[in-house]
């Protein structure tokens, strides 16, 4: 009997191939990330280079670049993809560089926000004196509309991939810990984690052997939904002059940002980085929306 | 109700302290003088030194909190040095055009996502749920100022009939009013239709499987009624609770979308403030919309009694 049976890993993974969202969101995703491994492969130039000499030119345009370097001039033949920006810095690379800075910002966004989420959400749901204190803290963050906290957040802090990545963390983390203390309250109540708790297991082993394996799962799915709602708030700040500075990285939204100027005569400098960034995060959300309702069925019944 | 609205009052101090608490030591905890950054770049060394004396920073930090409420809650929100006007003015002559946004938005989107959301209950499966579903996913993953350009290129730019960007205040005539504002409330729509499509559909479905719709069926009452009278009516709470979390979506969605279409609102000016560093401004502001999404989120906890008679407090 026991040589039939399909062991829960396979289960799960057979389940995940079987689901449509799943699939075609985790292809899609696999995808950019691929784009953004291999940005120098893909016939891309230095994204930062500028040319007075090909200034906002059409996609498909074949011009030559003019550098000055310490050995004179160099003349590089372009062929500009999607066209050139009001610098004549190459749109088509910096869309491929600029996959590099969503993923990263989205993966530790939600890196960072999932893991201080859980240490205070396990701590706020095991422990009932601080639980008061951490929860009221929390509801206060969670009052303050997200895209404002970080606006507030970015301007205290100096401009920069970290100062934008601690802007999206703070709004995130309040509602990793709801979610957290919730799943431990329920749990913790458990005849197990009674049992264990009679058996004499000390606190660190009871919470990370026997309560912390419960938020995984809920926990994945949480995770893909903030990768995805933190590249939008990135473009968002990006696009207003906010995030990342244009002249050091390219992101869509400081591409988006710099090309509204010209968006009447240019608009295709805001299309292409857009459907890029509509593209990723939608193929994010529909990963998520698979593995939600995959993974996390009793969560799936909710929303 | 009387006692219960007066724990909901007192309920939300401690949150409202906690926003406080933060937004005051957004400006402590940054490295450098205080007075230096409130002043920003265009002020001089008088207006500097006066600041330092109003601030009280020669005090404890839990004084400074304390003069720095005190000030707020007698409507003292301090002087923006960059717009040269104290934060109060500056706020009241921002207010008229993103309160026409919201309402406009808000409006439009109850028009067009409820009756989406049933429909697409009411067909659970059928394909036309599928694109209802379809859309409300996009309208989660394209950020607004990407639906907002597009729409730029579409209505203004290709065809003309709507103004590219601007804002006209509506004493000057409810038609340039509204032609300036139908593009960004659009976009608005977009993404806001997407959040409350989803939540009425689910909420319908709940609904629709109870036995009193099949009462009333069984009585003969038209499908239309049934739906209308009988579902969405029990399926009018979560469906107004979801329109007051996504209140704070809406917020960051005005902030770009003034942005883009250069309407002078508070979202317009809170970018400006924050370009700048003007953080007397930032501060209120923030302080302003948080204030905003406690209250509407307090009012909508209240209708409930209206929305489903059963529920007494």
């Amino acid at each position: 009997m026991t040589s039939q049976a399909i062991s829960p890993t396979r289960q799960v993974v057979g389940r995940l191939v079987k689901n449509p969202s799943v699939m075609i969101g985790g292809i899609l995703v696999a995808l950019i990330v691929i784009m953004a491994i291999f940005a120098p492969l893909l016939g891309t130039i230095d994204p930062n280079q500028t040319s007075t000499s090909t200034r906002l030119k059409p996609p498909g345009y074949e011009g030559v670049m003019k550098i000055y370097t310490e050995e004179g001039r160099v003349k590089i033949p372009v062929t500009y993809h999607m066209g050139s920006d009001d610098l004549g810095r190459d749109i088509y690379s910096r869309v491929v560089y600029g996959a590099r800075t969503s993923l990263i910002i989205g993966l530790s966004v939600a890196a960072i926000s999932i893991t201080l989420g859980m240490t205070i959400g396990l701590i706020a749901g095991y422990f009932r004196m601080l639980d008061a204190i951490i929860m009221r803290v929390m509801d206060g963050l969670m009052a303050i509309p997200a895209i404002l906290l970080a606006f507030a957040l970015v301007a205290a802090l100096n401009a920069g991939l970290l100062s934008v990545i601690i802007a999206i963390v703070v709004p995130e983390v309040p509602r990793v810990v709801r979610l957290v203390r919730s799943i431990v309250l329920s749990i913790r109540e458990e005849p197990y984690v009674e049992a264990a708790i009679t058996a004499g297991t000390r606190i660190p082993t009871l919470l990370m052997r026997h309560i912390l394996p419960n938020t995984i799962a809920p926990l994945i799915v949480q995770g893909t939904f903030i990768v995805a709602s933190a590249i939008i708030v990135e473009a968002i700040l990006s696009f207003l002059g906010l995030g990342v500075p244009a002249a050091e990285t390219p992101t869509w939204g400081n591409i988006i940002g710099k090309a509204r100027e010209n968006f009447q005569v240019h608009p295709h400098q805001i299309f292409y980085p857009s459907i890029f960034l509509a593209i990723t995060v939608l193929s994010v959300n529909m990963l998520g929306d698979g593995l939600r309702d995959t993974l996390d069925p009793r969560f799936a019944k909710r929303v | 109700m009387l006692s219960y609205l007066l724990k909901r009052l007192v309920a939300t101090i401690p949150v409202m302290l906690v926003v406080a608490v933060f937004i005051f030591l957004l400006l402590r905890l940054t490295p450098g003088d205080p007075a230096a950054m409130i002043a920003g770049d265009y002020a001089t060394e008088a207006q500097i030194a006066e600041i330092r004396e109003n601030l009280g920073l020669d005090q404890s930090l839990l004084s400074q909190f304390g003069i720095w409420t005190g000030n707020i809650l007698q409507g003292d929100l301090g002087e923006s040095y960059f717009f040269k006007k104290t934060v109060t003015e500056l706020i009241a002559s921002r207010i008229e055009p993103t309160l026409s946004l919201s309402v406009l938005t808000i409006l439009l989107t109850v028009a067009i996502a409820v009756p989406m959301g049933v429909i697409s209950a009411y067909k659970q499966g059928s394909w036309l749920d599928r694109i209802v579903m379809g859309f409300s996913v996009i309208g989660f993953s394209i950020p607004v100022f990407v639906i907002a350009f597009g729409l730029i290129y579409v209505f203004s730019l290709q065809l003309g009939w709507l103004p590219v960007q601007g804002y006209k205040r509506l004493g000057d005539g409810v038609l340039p009013w509204l032609r300036h504002l139908i593009l960004p409330s659009l976009a608005l729509t977009v993404i806001f239709v997407a959040f409350i499509a989803r939540m009425t559909r689910t909420s319908v479905l709940e609904v629709l499987g109870e036995d009193y719709i099949r009462t009333a069926r069984a009585k003969g009452q038209t499908e239309t009624k049934v739906l209308i009278r009988h579902a969405l009516r029990n399926a009018a709470v979560p469906i107004v609770t979801v329109i007051g979390f996504a209140f704070a979506i809406l917020i960051g969605g005005v902030v770009v979308t003034e942005s883009v279409f250069s309407i002078p609102g508070l979202g317009l000016l809170t970018v400006e403030a924050v370009l700048n560093r003007d953080f007397p401004t930032i501060q209120a502001v923030v302080l302003l919309f948080s204030f905003l999404y406690v209250l509407i989120n307090l009012l909508i906890d209240l209708s409930y009694t209206i929305l489903d008679p059963r529920i007494r407090y």
